[in-house]
């Protein structure tokens, strides 16, 4: 595990120095996270690396999980695809089986915190046992179009909350409570992001029987329909029709996502006809990940919703060619033609490609400019930077806050 | 070379961070951003005319605010873009002053270009309004006198330069930056009170600022 000072080198002096301040201004306070997941997703993955930072910063934070069965993360996987607009088909006893896991969860687990921060909306019902406490609410999906009905059943725990946390403007809702805007960040000395020996790149590009003897075009993602791999075949498929390319499909699975296996053998079947397509499942294998995105000519993200593309981030950190959809965080992260290519379409997805493959220049420039946009804004010390704000938020109501 | 004169005051150099808030209010065309800018709160207001400053600190001279890009980039509004991009921040002394100088070229425009009050943003590209919640933290930087300025204008974060430049002269309604007014309050020295204040700082990076800054109080120092 990282130690902060090691951050003074990517971030600058100053900004450890901010951080330790606020650090100060919270010490006795118990910052309590909970979530549905301890491995796999983004939001593990960031309370992974930033409860122990927390606390070298002299700041208490733990971290619980709920528990819930098959049938609840089934119910919990419709409601998520619900939340980000996809038709689902929901039933009465889906929100029963929600409500009486919620309820097993609020008997069983103890809410402790001075600030119980919960995160996604698996465990939002636990508000329910509220007591003086702070409680904010973090939510990780883009809610810009949700299904009402699913919405509104979240909405009489969302209220309940003293704030709730948003990745970006247009999940905005009108709330009765306090709405904060705080992106997610990646950390640039985990596995998944710090520099590679080649040699390390080299074996597992061999690994996994990739060569480079043609352009290789990346999509690093959980087999999510959401993230649309099909989406990526099509996209490729045109692209090689000019370009002699290969495909780099590859993720892991989130233990509270059923549906991945059933996604990752329709991916499987597209792609069996063609040896350029290399289809990966990597479970929580952060080194190789960030092996194969080091090792790629263009980072592809071509999601139909995205909470906020940390996939994205990463790829923008090692300085790589992005195409992108335009769609939740992304927009944040990518200014078009800037820091990378934004597409809303399987043909604008191919013909951003093929322009980055035929333009290595314009490619260079554009993943050069995107590493600075992250440095400056989505790396975890800003992160740590924004939840401690928001700590201190909770007891302040105005706008401007004399420490 | 002589003792450099010691102040009245030291000056204590603060540094402030912030968070940005959601509001939930958006528009969607020119006569619905007029009108919750006319009633947005200030932080709000101060939010989108000044967080360009900070997100591209090193790289853009002529940062525009979220308005004029808004305009430009999503209704297709280039000539009033411009308008709102030109406004020149310097001269406001308050968010209110600020606030209705934007809310009129919007009026005046859309009086003489009706038309432009029919364009809809795209799903999900609407104006989002959200604002700044500061915070005010004192820093261990204190400077006695100029020379002990200059050392800490080095030493101290941006967050802290665009503190005492931007946010205690318009948000703090201060009518100047705090450097000038310590120079000038405490220094007795109104030469180079007006030098710094003089600087428009709307037109140069962060990093610039503090070059710039830190070159006007050497040689005055020199002098």
């Amino acid at each position: 595990m990282a130690n902060i000072e090691e951050y003074i080198p990517l971030v600058g002096q100053a900004v450890i120095d901010d951080l330790r301040l606020l650090a100060g201004r919270l010490k006795g306070k118990v910052i309590q996270h909970i979530n549905s997941t301890s491995v796999g997703g983004g939001v593990a993955e960031i309370l992974n690396r930033m409860i122990p930072l927390l606390g070298q910063l002299g700041i208490d934070s733990r971290w619980d999980v709920i528990k819930g069965g098959e049938q609840f993360f089934e119910v919990t996987k419709k409601f998520h695809n619900a939340l980000h607009g996809k038709n689902t088909d929901i039933r009465k006893e889906d929100f029963e089986i929600f409500l009486e896991t919620s309820r097993k969860n609020i008997e069983g687990l103890n809410t402790y915190g001075d600030i119980v921060f919960v995160h996604d909306p698996q465990p939002v019902a636990l508000v329910n046992k509220r007591g003086a406490n702070k409680w904010i609410w973090r939510c990780h999906v883009d809610i810009s179009k949700p299904d009402k009905r699913v919405w509104e059943f979240l909405m009489d725990f969302i209220i309940r909350y003293d704030a709730a946390v948003f990745s970006a403007p247009s999940f905005t809702h009108r709330l009765a409570i306090r709405q904060f805007l705080i992106s997610p960040s990646i950390d640039p000395l985990s596995d998944k992001n710090r520099e590679l020996p080649q040699e390390v790149i080299d074996s597992v590009l061999k690994k996994y029987g990739i060569k480079k003897d043609k352009p290789v075009i990346t999509q690093i993602s959980r087999f999510d329909r959401l993230k649309d791999p099909l989406g990526v075949i099509q996209a490729y498929r045109q692209v090689k029709k000019r370009i002699d390319c290969q495909l780099v499909l590859a993720g892991g699975g989130a233990a509270d996502d059923p549906e991945g296996l059933q996604v990752l053998e329709e991916v499987r079947d597209e792609a069996c006809r063609d040896n350029d397509i290399h289809v990966l499942l990597m479970p929580q294998n952060d080194m190789e990940v960030n092996a194969i995105q080091r090792a790629s000519d263009v980072i592809v993200q071509k999601s139909l919703k995205e909470g906020f593309g940390l996939t994205v981030t990463e790829a923008l950190w090692k300085a790589k060619p992005v195409v992108a959809s335009s769609v939740g965080g992304i927009p944040l992260q990518i200014t078009n033609k800037y820091s990378g290519l934004l597409c809303h379409s399987v043909d604008g997805a191919a013909f951003a490609i093929k322009q980055l493959l035929n333009s290595p220049a314009y490619a260079r420039k554009l993943g050069e400019n995107g590493r600075e946009h992250i440095r400056n804004n989505f790396l975890i010390t800003r992160h740590i930077k924004d939840y401690m704000l928001l700590f201190l938020a909770l007891y302040h109501e105005e706008d401007i806050i004399y420490l | 070379m002589p003792e450099p004169m010691q102040t009245k005051e030291p000056f204590r150099f603060h540094t402030r961070l912030h968070l940005s808030e959601l509001t939930g209010l958006k528009a969607s065309n020119l006569k619905q951003l007029l009108e919750i800018i006319k009633t947005a709160p200030g932080s709000s207001i101060y939010h989108h005319t000044h967080r360009f400053l900070q997100q591209h600190m090193y790289l853009s001279p002529e940062p525009p605010n979220d308005f004029a890009y808004w305009v430009t980039n999503v209704l297709g509004e280039k000539e009033l873009g411009e308008r709102l991009a030109s406004i020149d921040t310097i001269e406001f002394l308050t968010i209110r002053d600020l606030r209705n100088k934007i809310a009129d070229i919007i009026q005046g425009y859309l009086a003489a270009n009706p038309s432009a009050g029919l364009r809809f943003a795209g799903e999900g590209e609407q104006f989002y309004f959200v604002k700044s919640v500061s915070f005010v933290i004192p820093t261990n930087y204190v400077a006695h006198n100029l020379r002990e300025f200059a050392d800490a204008l080095n030493m101290i974060t941006m967050d802290s330069i665009y503190f005492h430049i931007f946010e205690a002269r318009l948000r703090l309604e201060k009518k100047t930056n705090d450097f000038s007014l310590w120079v000038e309050t405490s220094l007795g020295d109104k030469e180079l009170a007006r030098s710094i204040s003089r600087l428009d700082p709307y037109t140069r990076t962060l990093d610039n600022l503090r070059k710039t800054l830190i070159g006007l109080v050497t040689r005055h120092i020199k002098d």
